[in-house]
């Protein structure tokens, strides 16, 4: 029996939410931005009225006013998001427990064994859809395929509120006519690429030579000549079984430019604070500290350093990642985002070679973990580095986005 | 449709099941919640919001209660 996997795409989300909470917006143009004041004013979702409007995700609101000057702009609710993007995984986990997420409305469901008792994946997409509908309020797309390239174009085909079925008979109707860039992983400079060497659509990519689409884009040539062909067997991997998380990572764009190594290093120790406690949720310690600069022109650069031993210390991570910054950036321009990575990730318990001050280093790592028990109970800012209370006109905390991150195709 | 808070008593099982009893209405006066004739999660399309729906029977008149995020709301025409 071949593969029936789902796509399940929530239409316009944030901005649907949105709108059912507040009914009188239904028929408005509606967009959910990024603060202003904190320099993160961008549109991030938009509904179908403001979409006529030709707004699109990521543009700036200035721009988006002027192609709709009543648009009606709304700050993002994230916890709303978050509970119910948890209550339309709840719905997906009656019909498989083969979930992976693609970012926070965005799902695959493997539901192949479900057939048998639930019926046709078609069925099963229905289902799925008039329940998010009637219990959610909001609407879906779903595409349902034999792998899970094909069933990611099917929810985008057709939107919003719709399901498209692609199976092998009638892939080459559907997915060959469609351009190059809407298969996963072909972006603006591998689209332009490929349409130099007049392959314009997913058909062409897929009668071109394997060899011959490696010479123009090294391997990826070759996996997108899978995906385009349905030969994709990539499966449906639910997050508990990620046991290959590549790294663990926080950057943000702050409120204001930093122009010194002294507001550096607060906003350095900030995002160790939360990225160590991630490592700790998931009980992995790092090897490898990652520090991502992105100045006030837009020009960034990413700088990593390995550690003597694996650590799951804000302190350390903390430490490694000032010293990194401060070999790699002169303050010729200002800082506009930074960002502090996790990476060569290892189980918290697996065996290195001890050091002279291994008992302090033990000592830290309780603390640390006894903080992390505080925080779970009071809240985030309850136990704070002395450090991150010095600029009230930087953030202390980033953990409220910890759960919204984008997740990697390739594990 | 609008949107009303209302103030609720409910039961609150071992099994953490939730039963409204009664509810503070805006005359101040509580009323009793004579049938639960369904429960079930429901978004509420014309007054906003989403949760657990109770469709309920108070003296003679159907209305539905929802349980929103610790908060519960009556659709009121």
């Amino acid at each position: 029996m071949g593969r029936v996997i789902l796509h399940c795409d929530l239409n316009n989300f944030y901005a649907s939410v949105e709108c059912l909470y507040h009914p009188e917006l239904r028929n408005k143009p509606v967009a959910v931005c990024g603060e202003s004041e904190l320099r993160h004013g961008i549109v991030l979702a938009k509904n179908q009225i403001a979409k006529s409007y030709g707004i699109q995700t990521g543009e700036v609101i200035w721009q988006a006013l002027k192609k709709c000057p009543n648009l009606v702009i709304l700050k993002p609710n994230f916890p709303l998001y978050i509970r119910f993007s948890e209550l339309v995984q709840q719905i997906y986990s009656e019909y498989t427990d083969l979930i992976e997420p693609f970012g926070i409305d965005e799902c695959w469901l493997d539901v192949t064994q479900s057939t048998g008792i639930l019926g046709s994946g078609r069925k099963i997409a229905y289902e799925i859809k008039e329940r998010i509908k009637r219990e959610l309020g909001l609407t879906v797309s779903i595409g349902v395929s034999f792998n899970k390239v094909f069933a990611k174009l099917g929810s985008d085909y057709k939107k919003p509120d719709a399901v498209t079925v692609i199976t092998k008979e009638n892939f080459k109707q559907i997915v060959w006519p469609l351009p190059a860039k809407d298969l996963l992983y072909v972006g603006s400079a591998t689209e332009k690429k490929l349409s130099s060497r007049a392959i314009y659509t997913i058909g062409d990519i897929a009668k071109s030579s394997p060899e011959y689409l490696k010479r123009i884009l090294g391997k990826w040539g070759e996996v997108l000549w899978i995906f385009a062909n349905g030969f994709d067997t990539t499966p449906v991997t639910p997050p508990l079984f990620e046991d290959n998380i590549k790294g663990i990572g926080n950057s943000i764009t702050l409120p204001r430019d930093l122009t010194s190594y002294e507001d550096a290093e607060y906003v350095i120790r900030m995002l160790s604070e939360s990225v160590a406690q991630r490592l700790r949720q998931q009980y992995l310690k790092c090897f490898t500290i990652q520090v991502w600069i992105r100045d006030s022109f837009l020009f960034s650069i990413t700088r990593q350093e390995k550690l003597q031993t694996p650590t799951f210390l804000a302190r350390e991570i903390a430490q490694k990642a000032f010293e990194i910054f401060k070999k790699n950036w002169s303050f010729k321009n200002s800082i506009r985002s930074l960002g502090v990575r996790a990476l060569d990730l290892v189980c918290a318990n697996s065996f290195y070679q001890l050091e002279f001050d291994s008992l302090k280093k033990f000592k830290l790592e309780q603390l640390e973990k006894t903080i992390d028990r505080i925080r779970k109970r009071f809240g985030h800012t309850s136990v704070l580095p002395a450090v991150l209370l010095t600029k009230p006109d930087l953030p202390c905390e980033i953990a409220l986005h910890n759960k919204i991150h984008p997740v990697a195709f390739f594990k | 449709m609008r949107k009303i808070f209302v103030e609720v008593y409910a039961h609150f099982s071992k099994e953490g099941e939730i039963t409204p009893i009664s509810f503070v209405w805006l005359d101040g006066k509580t009323y009793e919640i004579d049938k639960i004739i369904e429960k079930r999660n429901a978004a509420s399309l014309k007054a906003g919001g989403q949760g657990i729906r109770y469709k309920i029977l108070v003296r003679s008149k159907m209305l539905y209660l929802f349980y929103d995020e610790n908060r519960w709301f009556v659709e009121f025409t």
